[in-house]
């Protein structure tokens, strides 16, 4: 990041102007628009793989050296995905409209309908990735938005119960009151003791990382490190892979939505082999989500305005970020309205 | 061509021998290996005017390349830049070769690239920026053109800036689209040095020509080309 950067990833708002181009919006419209930039045209987004766009990041020069290939923008975020402006602002601009901003269905709230931008489809697609079974147990580490909503896609998708870890009791408290999750509170008991107990001595069939780490100089900022936040496992960053490793049964699938950017120390990857373990991962694919999303929401199958403990007007972004940060107040996840 | 070569290295000129320019030709059309791999201390000039039938005339060519050679071997300055570069884009290789037939298209995704003027059905004229302002041109000739598939295009004799290479198209397998290969050399002209040829066509030519490949894709597939500029920022 960058002196003057402008950040924020999660947003919806009022289509003001479009361009010469932009055929399925028009101002006034209400729209979600996904964290990811996706020129909606390359086989990547053809095939729905969104974050992994090839023509969406004008700096993917930067990234090929790091990453073999590069990957799709994002807004408000880090250079090597485009250093597009974020939407902390009273306007933004959004790239390849058409395929970014989706409309709201008539009788959602913005409060509703913001998480559906970016926490809401990654907690989905990490569920999705487990590729989850009748009967599947699911644990689930980290319980702010992000994690809130995996436990509530994982029992979407099927789950036979969800495992939720963290150490902050508003968060668990969420997780058991709003998904129906059972919690470990890993300052009080052993996680993986705990899980295999839990689990008939099998071990979960499948593990989804939502902490992760934020890459340093991107800020606290992210909608992803309020997941880091939940947890404080920003010293401690690959614990939670190690464990997930340990933990999961044989033959059984990692998921891996919170954000890991560089390099991580010492993986047990003897584990993994031996036990035949499924890693997947990535940036969320958030246009192949939404439109499901805002359909459930409008037919009240979810309100995902449960996870927000706070609105603020934009001018005091400031004292938000400090409010989440120190998590004054039981702060979960905050609106800020312009 | 071969005799030059010859003289000055005798190895080299019986490998010449064993490849005939058909084989070569195939190889540089349908390959799949790296092409300036396969050329070693070849000139891609030289194989592309050759495999251009004779019919063009390029006598000088390869002679200078020979004194260039002798001249290379005794300094060891490096001779020539070049770069090889492929990109998959999803689109039929008859569009994407269309688009860049028409030269005066290039400058849209070449950067160093200022205009360029199609004479006639071979001819070009080009126009590219250098350092401090100012610009270098040439005239260059498509030396080979199949439909389709590919365009091979050398300066003319005299160049300010001796370049040749090519461009292949040709298709991914299953519905994966069309594979684009850009093949280049400069060489560096007399009394010019190899930091000067840098400056004019990037640092890191090998990243320029990714750069151009990377922009034409986006040019291709979603008709813009994407960009950071002029937008907002914080105070």
């Amino acid at each position: 990041m960058m002196p003057g950067d402008i950040i924020g990833h999660e947003f919806v708002g009022e289509i003001v102007e479009t361009g010469r181009e932009v055929k399925t919006l028009k101002k006034g419209d209400r729209v979600v628009v996904s964290s990811m930039i996706s020129c909606g045209q390359c086989r990547y987004c053809k095939h729905q793989e969104w974050s992994l766009c090839d023509n969406s990041n004008p700096k993917g020069a930067l990234q090929e050296p790091l990453f073999g290939f590069s990957t799709s923008g994002i807004y408000g975020y880090s250079h090597l995905f485009g250093g597009y402006a974020g939407a902390q602002a009273e306007y933004v601009r959004i790239p390849y409209a058409d395929y970014g901003a989706i409309k709201i269905p008539e009788g959602l709230t913005d409060e509703q309908a913001l998480p559906i931008s970016d926490a809401f489809p990654t907690g989905l697609m990490g569920a999705d990735l487990c590729n989850i079974k009748r009967g599947d147990i699911v644990a689930v580490w980290g319980c702010g938005p992000v994690g809130q909503f995996t436990i509530r896609s994982a029992y979407m998708l099927g789950a036979e119960r969800v495992i939720a870890i963290d150490r902050v009791p508003e968060r668990l408290k969420m997780a058991r009151e709003q998904s129906g999750a059972d919690t470990i509170n890993y300052e009080e008991v052993g996680a993986g003791e705990a899980l295999k107990e839990m689990t008939g001595g099998r071990g979960p069939d499948a593990c989804i990382d939502a902490v992760g780490l934020e890459a340093h100089g991107m800020g606290f900022m992210g909608a992803y490190d309020e997941v880091k936040q939940a947890v404080k496992l920003s010293i401690d960053r690959p614990y939670v892979i190690r464990q997930m490793i340990l933990a999961c049964r044989k033959g059984g699938t990692l998921s891996i939505m919170g954000v890991y950017a560089g390099f991580l120390d010492k993986m047990p990857m003897g584990a993994a082999f031996s036990k035949g373990l499924t890693l997947k991962m990535g940036q969320m694919f958030g246009q192949k989500y939404i439109p499901m999303l805002l359909d459930r929401a409008v037919k009240g199958e979810i309100d995902p305005s449960y996870v927000f403990t706070h609105q603020m007007p934009l001018d005091q972004a400031k004292q938000a970020y400090e409010t989440f940060k120190h998590k004054k107040d039981n702060c979960i996840k905050v609106v800020l309205k312009p | 061509m071969e005799t030059e070569a010859g003289k000055i290295n005798q190895s080299q000129a019986e490998t010449d021998e064993t490849i005939s320019d058909k084989e070569r030709w195939a190889s540089i059309v349908g390959g799949s290996a790296m092409v300036l791999m396969g050329l070693q201390q070849r000139s891609l000039r030289g194989i592309l005017t050759a495999i251009a039938g004779g019919g063009l005339a390029y006598h000088g060519a390869t002679a200078d390349k020979s004194l260039q050679d002798k001249v290379v071997d005794a300094t060891g300055i490096n001779k020539a830049i070049r770069v090889e570069k492929t990109v998959t884009i999803d689109k039929s290789a008859e569009e994407l070769y269309n688009y860049w037939h028409n030269f005066e298209n290039l400058p849209n995704f070449m950067k160093h690239v200022k205009s360029v003027q199609v004479l006639d059905m071979r001819r070009s004229h080009w126009v590219a920026n250098a350092p401090l302002g100012q610009t270098i041109e040439w005239d260059a000739d498509i030396i080979n053109d199949q439909p389709n598939q590919l365009i091979a295009w050398a300066s003319e004799e005299g160049a300010q800036v001796d370049n040749s290479g090519f461009v292949r198209f040709s298709p991914a397998p299953s519905d994966r689209g069309t594979e684009v290969k850009v093949v280049m050399e400069y060489n560096v002209p007399g009394g010019m040095v190899t930091a000067a040829i840098a400056k004019l066509f990037g640092e890191e030519p090998e990243q320029q020509i990714g750069d151009e490949l990377r922009r034409f894709k986006q040019l291709m597939e979603t008709g813009e080309i994407a960009t950071t500029e002029g937008q907002s920022r914080g105070q």
